[in-house]
């Protein structure tokens, strides 16, 4: 199995880093490539930028954004949020992105997933779930779909995806600790990569993750700040956690 | 300046090879004409995706043949990831697809605890980790490194392939890059 993987989350809006609770009062807190180069170089193993907004009108600053960070970045990266059709990935592919991540879309249409896998391959495809006692939601985790997550996590792998990015509605926002008993659930259900989000607060919590899930989703424990991810890195490595050695 | 032609066919991360060489000061062409393929110093064919449809679009453009002429003639040819699958004899991906034969081998499956084989793992010899994602893997009696088992290189004269991808492999990745243009 190949290292465990940190993998670090930047949000954007209009073509820069952001903050908010809940995707509202939003923040400028930086310029993406320049956070990412930094992230990369604090030993970041990759990256997800998620387009909080995701609206047509912002796409083509995201595929802008998308291919500054490919002529600048050598680590891998994903981008999520508003990904609806096959046309949407492709574009963001050709601007140099390795991964897209579906979710909204992908529940609402399941076969997008197959198409997605299809014309892409399926180490491009991440599905992202959002869940809260173990039911899948939807819509930025407003509305409950009665589905479970572990069935929908099945269905998302026979379908095609190649990775799952699990996020516990429960745990996020809590910094104390991911899901364990969710991702385990999740883990065991599929065989392909799961990702665990949501909940980190401490190193020990990361450490947890990782022996459960093949990679742990960081964004506020590392706020915005990438002597804080080197300094986890540390942390963690003490532990015992097998990263990689970037230099 | 070595001039390196990255094979642009629709199936593969161009942008982030593209901007990975020239980084390291090569003269960087993106292209889909067999006439530039052939002329470069170091030719690329990088690839993700399906093998049966990059197969078809290497040789809708003759992508296939101009490998296949600088190869016998001896001149640099770099593949990546797909780009190493496609140079062997055949894949058995998508019922069983005809390869370039600039290796001799072939693409499998992979039988590992979890796929896509995703994240950084350690290639031996040299101890260094880069960047896998794939599904499929090699089986070839021109493997030169490997990774947990897996083929992670594999070289016959002047092609030279790799399972990882060295455009997404941190430092570990451009050292390699930079050899490889050294060479060419």
């Amino acid at each position: 199995m190949p290292l465990p993987r940190l993998i670090l989350c930047l949000d954007v809006a209009g073509g820069r880093v952001v903050k908010g609770v809940r995707f509202q009062d939003l923040r400028d807190v930086g310029d993406p490539v320049a956070l990412g180069a930094a992230y990369s170089d604090a030993g970041a193993d990759e990256l997800v930028f998620l387009d909080v907004k995701a609206t047509v009108e912002g796409r083509a600053t995201l595929l802008e954004l998308v291919r500054r960070v490919a002529d600048r970045l050598t680590i891998p990266f994903a981008v999520g949020g508003g990904v609806r059709s096959v046309e949407d990935a492709e574009a963001l592919l050709r601007a140099g992105a390795d991964k897209v991540a579906v979710n909204s879309a992908a529940l609402e249409r399941p076969e997008l997933i197959s198409e997605l896998a299809e014309r892409l391959g399926s180490q491009a495809v991440i599905v992202a779930i959002d869940a809260a006692g173990g039911e899948v939601y939807t819509r930025a985790g407003t509305r409950p779909t009665g589905r479970r997550a572990v069935d929908w996590a099945g269905e998302c792998e026979a379908r095609g995806a190649g990775e799952i990015l699990l996020t516990s509605i429960d745990a996020d926002g809590t910094r104390e600790g991911y899901d364990l008993e969710l991702t385990r659930a999740v883990a065991e259900a599929v065989s392909v990569p799961v990702i665990a989000s949501g909940g980190a607060g401490e190193a020990r919590h990361v450490a947890e993750a990782l022996e459960v899930a093949q990679a742990a989703l960081l964004a506020s424990i590392v706020h915005e700040n990438p002597a804080r991810l080197a300094g986890l890195r540390m942390e963690l490595r003490e532990m015992g956690v097998q990263l990689r050695d970037a230099a | 300046m070595t001039r390196v032609a990255i094979c642009d066919y629709g199936a593969g991360n161009v942008r982030s090879v593209s901007a990975a060489f020239a980084r390291l000061g090569a003269d960087v062409l993106v292209t889909a004409s067999p006439d530039d393929v052939l002329g470069a110093d170091l030719a690329v064919l990088p690839g993700v995706g399906s093998a049966a449809t990059a197969m078809a679009a290497l040789e809708a453009r003759g992508i296939d043949q101009a490998l296949r002429e600088r190869v016998a003639a001896g001149k640099s040819t770099l593949g990546i990831c797909l780009g190493l699958q496609l140079a062997f004899e055949e894949s058995e991906e998508d019922g069983g697809v005809p390869g370039l034969g600039l290796l001799p081998g072939r693409a499998v499956r992979l039988r590992a605890a979890r796929v896509p084989r995703m994240g950084w793992a350690v290639v031996e010899p040299g101890g260094e980790a880069f960047y896998f994602a794939h599904s499929y893997a090699a089986e070839s009696p021109a493997a030169t490194a490997r990774s947990e088992g897996v083929v992670a290189e594999a070289r016959s004269g002047s092609f030279l392939g790799v399972q990882f991808h060295p455009e997404k492999s941190g430092a570990a990745g451009a050292r390699y890059l930079k050899r490889c243009l050294s060479r060419a």
